[in-house]
């Protein structure tokens, strides 16, 4: 009886979470596999094979995109690292305990905002004849109109803004259930700023930091929007190509091919970062 | 003031405040070398706040700190060569024993012959020789605790600050690590400075005590002192266990006071105290158990009882068995519970609950403070 109840709401629980990852995850990407796998022979005619995969190595513009892709999407995730950690390090460590609520939150606020907005509020910033080229040229500073729009340094900028926030919460949050003392005991022992830094807090945080990096990495590297808007039509991206693919040309298999390549290459970039600094998937989300 | 090496640590005239609260309150003490030194106080007397003053986490407002007769107020605290183990001990969970132990040597510089020979001698002096390559969470209690210390006495400190560090252990284990500590800081020969608000602990382990009340050291002595010459009510109240009344002083003759408690009793008693009470001042009673006796008001007391004696009749309420530390709990007339050492034999001659007994005590023993 008292088996039967825990079986049942066990089965009660997890349907929800099953469905989830059935229906949206497993079988969606099975499909695209699938789809990805056939090769238009001639029109409403389809044949088995890797012909797409086959397209793409070929043409040295797809590959390149994704390689660019990942690349910006590492720097990115790099600099939210580097702009991230002292921030989670003063909202966990240093500040107050009624001004970690008010920063946090204040973190929080950008969220607020749906993505499409926040990336009009940069160029409504950054164009000819946006708020910064006015003021600038308002202040004699310079005497034409400067176009900031539709460069990589925006383009990288716009993506640091975005995704930061992920890196911050899961650095707050380790950072936070480590003990003040362990900090003390490294200086008591006689270890200066930069060796605390080094040998303990930097260690104790590396779940954070790598489950940090996961997060603003997928998501950089899956991001369309942020991308496309501020940096127009030379930012190659490859989710754009994956979208030119799928709605301009309506080519689906290729498309599929494509957002299953973009797959397995982030899922290798995490892996390989995981090799790298020697840590676990399940040590990582256990303690972060 | 001196400044004779032969003290480890010097404390002048420390303060400390947050805020407005006065966590430490113009404390001075000298510790000599090789001793070991307890801060005895209640909950929030400002323990801590001395001893991260000492380890450099907090400045002090005013006053001076010496190690080994130089002044450390200026030093960063992984300049100052005093080694503090913490509450919770603060071992690094992602190094494993090894590595805590060797990360002070390699903080300063030490090469790598040098680092194993000296954490393998540490982890020999501590008893625990195969524990190196173990993972923290692989330890028992105990051994924490001595990995704790051992990351700090490999470091040949001048000072062992230890705060509170029996106080995550279960009551068994702290019996056992009394014992042990005392014996480890024989052996490293340093300087301990332990903090705490068990006053078994204090008094087991310590050469010298100090007693800690709201930021101000109230008394420093050796136990026995604390225990039977204390200086003030605090003291009297804090260190072991006491009978209490409180009460008005009438007469005061020579090294005897009598008494009128609240309750309408009168007591012979000494003044006791650094400011002796003098007659017509409020003052407090203090009497261990261990000084009444108790025995059926039917018996007479034995003949060579000393002439002026204090008396009370009860009832015995309870017995409180404990061995040879056993107590018997007797209701007086008016009401108060009062604690009594006595002797349970387990024969027909022990006292039982409800019967009558008189309890007797010698003035002498009786300890008056002014309040
Ligand atoms: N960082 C701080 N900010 C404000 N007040 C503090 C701070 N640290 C301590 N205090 C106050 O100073 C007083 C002394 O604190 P302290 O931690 O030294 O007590 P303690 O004797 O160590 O107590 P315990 O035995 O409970 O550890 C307390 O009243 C405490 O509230
Ligand atoms: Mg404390």
């Amino acid at each position: 009886m008292q088996k039967d109840v825990k079986r049942l709401s066990l089965i009660l629980l997890f349907t929800p979470f099953a469905l989830w990852i059935l229906l949206l995850i497993i079988i969606p990407h099975m499909g695209m596999v699938v789809l990805s796998l056939r090769e238009k022979v001639a029109p409403r005619v389809y044949e088995y094979g890797l012909g797409n995969y086959i397209d793409f190595i070929n043409e040295p513009i797809y590959w390149n995109t994704l390689l660019r892709t990942g690349s910006m999407s590492l720097l990115v995730t790099v600099l939210a690292l580097l702009i991230g950690f002292p921030i989670a390090y003063y909202i966990a460590k240093i500040a107050g305990n009624r001004t970690r609520g008010a920063l946090f939150l204040l973190c929080l606020v950008p969220l607020w905002v749906s993505d499409l907005i926040r990336a009009f509020g940069w160029i409504l910033l950054l164009r000819e004849t946006g708020v910064i080229s006015s003021v600038l040229q308002w202040s004699g500073l310079v005497h034409e109109p400067i176009e900031f729009l539709y460069n990589d340094v925006t383009v990288i900028i716009g993506l640091v803004y975005t995704v930061i926030l992920f890196m911050i919460v899961p650095l707050v949050s380790t950072l936070d259930g480590m003990d003040n003392a362990m900090i003390e005991a490294g200086y008591n022992l006689g270890g200066s700023g930069p060796t605390v830094l080094r040998r303990i807090i930097i260690p104790y945080a590396m779940p954070g930091i790598v489950s940090g990096c996961i997060v603003v990495f997928m998501l950089t590297a899956g991001s369309y929007l942020t991308p496309i808007l501020l940096g127009g039509k030379n930012s190659s991206w490859f989710t754009e190509q994956i979208y030119d693919q799928f709605i301009t040309r309506f080519n689906w298999e290729s498309g599929a091919a494509f957002g299953f390549l973009l797959l397995v290459f982030t899922s290798f970039v995490v892996w390989l970062g995981l090799k790298i600094t020697g840590q676990t998937l399940a040590n990582t989300v256990a303690r972060s | 003031m001196t400044t004779s090496p032969a003290y480890d640590l010097e404390c002048i005239n420390l303060s400390k405040n947050f805020g407005p609260v006065r966590a430490v309150d113009d404390v001075s003490f000298t510790i000599p070398s090789g001793s070991f030194f307890s801060i005895l106080g209640p909950s929030g007397c400002g323990k801590t706040t001395l001893m991260r003053m000492i380890a450099g986490f907090e400045d002090p407002a005013s006053g001076d700190i010496r190690i080994k007769g130089k002044s450390v107020i200026d030093k960063a605290p992984n300049k100052r060569n005093v080694k503090m183990v913490f509450q919770h001990l603060a071992l690094f969970p992602m190094m494993n024993v090894y590595e805590n132990i060797a990360y002070g040597l390699k903080c300063n510089g030490a090469s790598k012959a040098e680092i194993e020979a000296r954490v393998r001698d540490v982890l020999d002096r501590i008893a625990l020789p195969d524990v190196a390559e173990r993972e923290i969470h692989q330890l028992s209690g105990g051994q924490k605790q001595r990995i704790a210390i051992a990351r700090c006495m490999v470091l040949d400190p001048d000072v062992l600050l230890l705060d509170e560090p029996l106080g995550a252990l279960d009551l068994k284990l702290r019996e056992a690590m009394k014992i042990e500590l005392k014996l480890l800081q024989h052996q490293f020969n340093t300087t301990f400075v332990y903090i705490t608000h068990d006053q078994s602990e204090a008094l087991v382990m310590s050469d010298h005590v100090a007693i800690m009340n709201q930021g101000k050291f109230e008394q420093i002595g050796t136990p026995q002192e604390l225990y039977h010459a204390p200086n003030t009510s605090f003291v009297a109240g804090f260190v072991g266990d006491s009978n209490r009344w409180s009460g008005r002083m009438t007469v005061i003759n020579g090294d005897t006071a009598t008494v009128e408690t609240d309750a309408g009793l009168t007591l012979l008693c000494s003044p006791a105290g650094s400011i002796r009470p003098e007659a017509g001042q409020s003052v407090e009673i203090f009497v261990r158990p261990e000084f009444i006796h108790a025995h059926r008001q039917d018996t007479s007391p034995a003949e060579d009882e000393p002439a002026p004696v204090n008396q009370l009749d009860g009832k015995v309420d309870s017995l409180l068995f404990n061995g040879a530390n056993s107590r018997v709990l007797v209701r007086s007339s008016s009401g108060q519970l009062i604690e009594a050492d006595v002797t349970l034999t387990g024969g027909t001659d022990d006292l039982r609950p409800g019967e009558a007994v008189r309890l007797v005590w010698s003035p002498q023993q009786t300890m008056c403070f002014r309040t």
